[in-house]
């Protein structure tokens, strides 16, 4: 028998513990799951943000087992509607509806709130022995066989592996010494959460507004998470509007369909941007969600590709120590970075390209992209692929995104 | 632990000792997965899984338990510097690895010692191992085709095997297919071993291996073929038995 060498999880939030989770499932009770971050100490959470989940990430919450516990304040996405008009247009024409299901009765999202989904995913972690700290991780030494991590809380851990999931300011990514190559959008997203007078109907909408895209993603209880893009200067000017300022422009955008709205938070402006670590693995290190990649919102796909990472990596990891390979050992991670980052690549570029085309006024691309729209949205066909994609079942799946366990 | 040098009464080696010399150079490379040992490393997980899964159907045990193979004594003849042994002792075998060449063996040795796992590593040959010792599974991965004596050799892991242990033989066969592509392809145009690694004269058919195992009793349970895509750099399983493959025989209950 063997002395088994543990694995640290640099970041607690959505990536770092599904992937715990993720890993205990398939490897057992006896590898120790280490998962370190400040962020531990501030539970219950208090994230006003909402995300789409979509369905394949669906799965695999329900796989890990804290898809029940979320799912009765998650709103599924019964219906989108994409249009394309500017700011003074008075109807806005609909060139794309998805009746969005996947399989019949799945949904190919739902939108859920952060803090529901950090907090199911922190009780399930503590249920299942993984070991919680509130502190960062503060260093490493890695070396051919194995790597030291020393904690925020002075202890020193020696494991196979350490994965940084610690966000798009990767610490770990950072003191690896990975470049990250991309571009900034000068735009900015404004998120805030809204209620209005009238039931969505699960019906999420996305408007590509001369500015950006413009979306209403649906909550439950006639409530709506937006996500609008503006130019960086402009987002900075909105945000800091007066009450009745900051109402009228919403309105401006937002329309009258679903009646009188109104903010239930501060609204909140991020920075947009794009990039991708030059590589998602170092010697024993492996970058997953944020860390690896950050892309445009357009899509709704910026956790969807992390959780792509979770589900990959955790089957690399656990198909290798299931023949008793060592998990940390430089072809596994090779294996995890083939999977993912050809992938990760495609999908930034394609964003940016619905970027380039939607964010501006020429009448010529909009004509172009119209008739583009317009016939996906008449080819079934072709608009199931963009369904499957947009749920995250295109290309080679992770069997946990399949709704398989590990 | 360290076995006595040749003592008296022992039977003749059947390892040609120019062959150890030949695997000695490659040793300290043996465990750099981008190394001169990268077509090993790629091809090894297709290894341990055949192995794991015969063992666990025959063992009755669960393939995806990380202690799958616990208790299960095996010994892995010519296991260079323990690209089998390791991982079948973390997956709760009890392993012995024999290797004729001190080099592979004190390669292993460090790096067992760094990965945390405790394999009974010895730089001897399968004539020398006391005859009355007996393992539940007997591997001879690319072994066959370096030794002097195919016959005698498996006659001496057959008579190694507890009643009903598994016998596992991975080798290359011998026809025009074999010498193109492993001799011509992995020699001189890929480039993965170094020439003069194989002498494909040695190299065994399906059938002469076959004729070898029945004559020692053992039945076999399983054959396949190993084949490489070159496009997707991959190896995987196949019927396809013309170049690389592996056989299972159990010994009799």
């Amino acid at each position: 028998m063997s002395h088994q060498r543990g694995i640290v999880i640099g970041g607690g939030a959505f990536a770092g513990l599904a992937l715990a989770l993720a890993l205990r499932q398939g490897l057992g009770p006896d590898t120790p799951i280490i998962v370190a971050d400040p962020a531990l100490a501030l539970r219950p959470s208090r994230d006003p943000r909402a995300t789409a989940i979509v369905a394949a990430c669906r799965r695999l919450f329900d796989v890990l087992g804290v898809w029940d516990e979320v799912a009765e304040t998650a709103q599924p996405i019964l219906d989108m509607v994409v249009t394309d008009s500017a700011l003074e247009d008075a109807t806005r024409p609909v060139f794309l509806t998805f009746a969005g299901q996947v399989e019949p009765g799945e949904p190919f999202a739902h939108m859920v709130e952060n803090r529901h989904l950090i907090d199911a995913l922190t009780k399930h972690a503590e249920a299942a022995g993984i070991d919680l700290r509130p502190v960062p991780v503060i260093s490493y030494e890695s070396r051919p066989e194995a790597t030291s991590v020393t904690l925020g809380d002075g202890s020193v851990i020696e494991a196979s592996l350490l994965v940084a999931a610690d966000g798009a300011k990767s610490k770990l990514r950072e003191r690896a010494g990975i470049p990250t190559y991309g571009w900034d959008y000068d735009q900015s997203g404004i998120v805030v959460t809204v209620s209005h007078e009238r039931d969505h109907h699960g019906c999420a909408e996305e408007h590509f507004l001369p500015a950006g895209p413009f979306a209403i993603l649906p909550l439950t209880g006639k409530r709506s998470s937006l996500v609008w893009t503006e130019s960086r200067q402009e987002a900075a000017r909105i945000i800091v509007l007066s009450d009745d300022e900051f109402h009228a422009e919403l309105e401006q955008r937002f329309g009258l369909r679903l009646g009188e709205v109104r903010a239930l938070d501060k609204p909140k402006a991020f920075p947009l941007g794009y990039f991708v670590a030059k590589s998602f693995i170092g010697e024993r290190l492996a970058l997953v969600g944020d860390a690896a990649h950050v892309i445009h919102p357009i899509a709704g796909q910026g956790l969807n590709m992390g959780l792509k990472d979770v589900a990959a990596l955790a089957e690399s990891i656990v198909d290798a120590a299931r023949l008793g390979i060592d998990p940390g050992q430089a072809d596994v991670l090779e294996n995890y970075q083939r999977w993912r980052r050809f992938d990760t690549m495609a999908m930034g570029v394609a964003t940016n390209s619905l970027n380039l085309l939607f964010s501006n006024k020429s009448t010529l691309l909009r004509s172009v992209r119209d008739i583009g729209l317009g016939i996906v949205d008449r080819l079934p066909p072709l608009k199931e692929v963009f369904i499957r994609q947009a749920a995250g079942l295109g290309g080679e799946i992770p069997r946990l995104l399949k709704g398989e366990a590990l | 632990m360290a076995t006595p040098p040749n003592s008296a009464g022992a039977p003749a080696s059947t390892v040609d000792p120019a062959e150890i010399a030949k695997f000695s150079r490659l040793s300290a490379e043996w465990w750099d997965p981008n190394g001169k040992m990268a077509p090993l490393h790629k091809i090894n997980p297709l290894r341990l899984a055949y192995i794991r899964d015969a063992a666990c159907r025959k063992f009755e045990r669960n393939a995806k338990s990380l202690n799958c193979l616990s208790g299960l004594r095996m010994l892995d003849i010519g296991c260079g510097a323990g690209l089998l042994c390791e991982p079948f002792t973390r997956l709760g075998a009890q392993v012995i690895g024999v290797d004729p060449s001190a080099t592979n063996i004190a390669a292993a040795k460090l790096h067992a010692d760094k990965s945390q796992v405790s394999i009974d590593y010895r730089n001897t040959t399968i004539e020398q191992i006391d005859p009355r010792e007996r393992f539940d599974i007997v591997l001879a991965m690319e072994v066959i085709e370096h030794v002097t004596d195919v016959g005698a050799f498996l006659g001496r892991c057959a008579a190694m095997l507890k009643p009903g242990g598994l016998m596992v033989v991975s080798t290359l066969n011998r026809n025009w297919k074999s010498f193109a592509l492993a001799i011509v392809g992995a020699e001189y145009v890929m480039r993965w071993l170094p020439r003069g690694t194989h002498q494909w004269d040695k190299f065994v058919t399906p059938a002469e291996l076959a004729r070898h195992l029945h004559n020692h009793k053992l039945t076999i349970t399983e054959q396949a073929g190993v084949v490489y895509n070159p496009l997707a750099d991959r190896w995987s399983i196949s019927s396809d038995m013309d170049v690389n493959y592996m056989v299972v025989a159990e010994g009799a209950g």
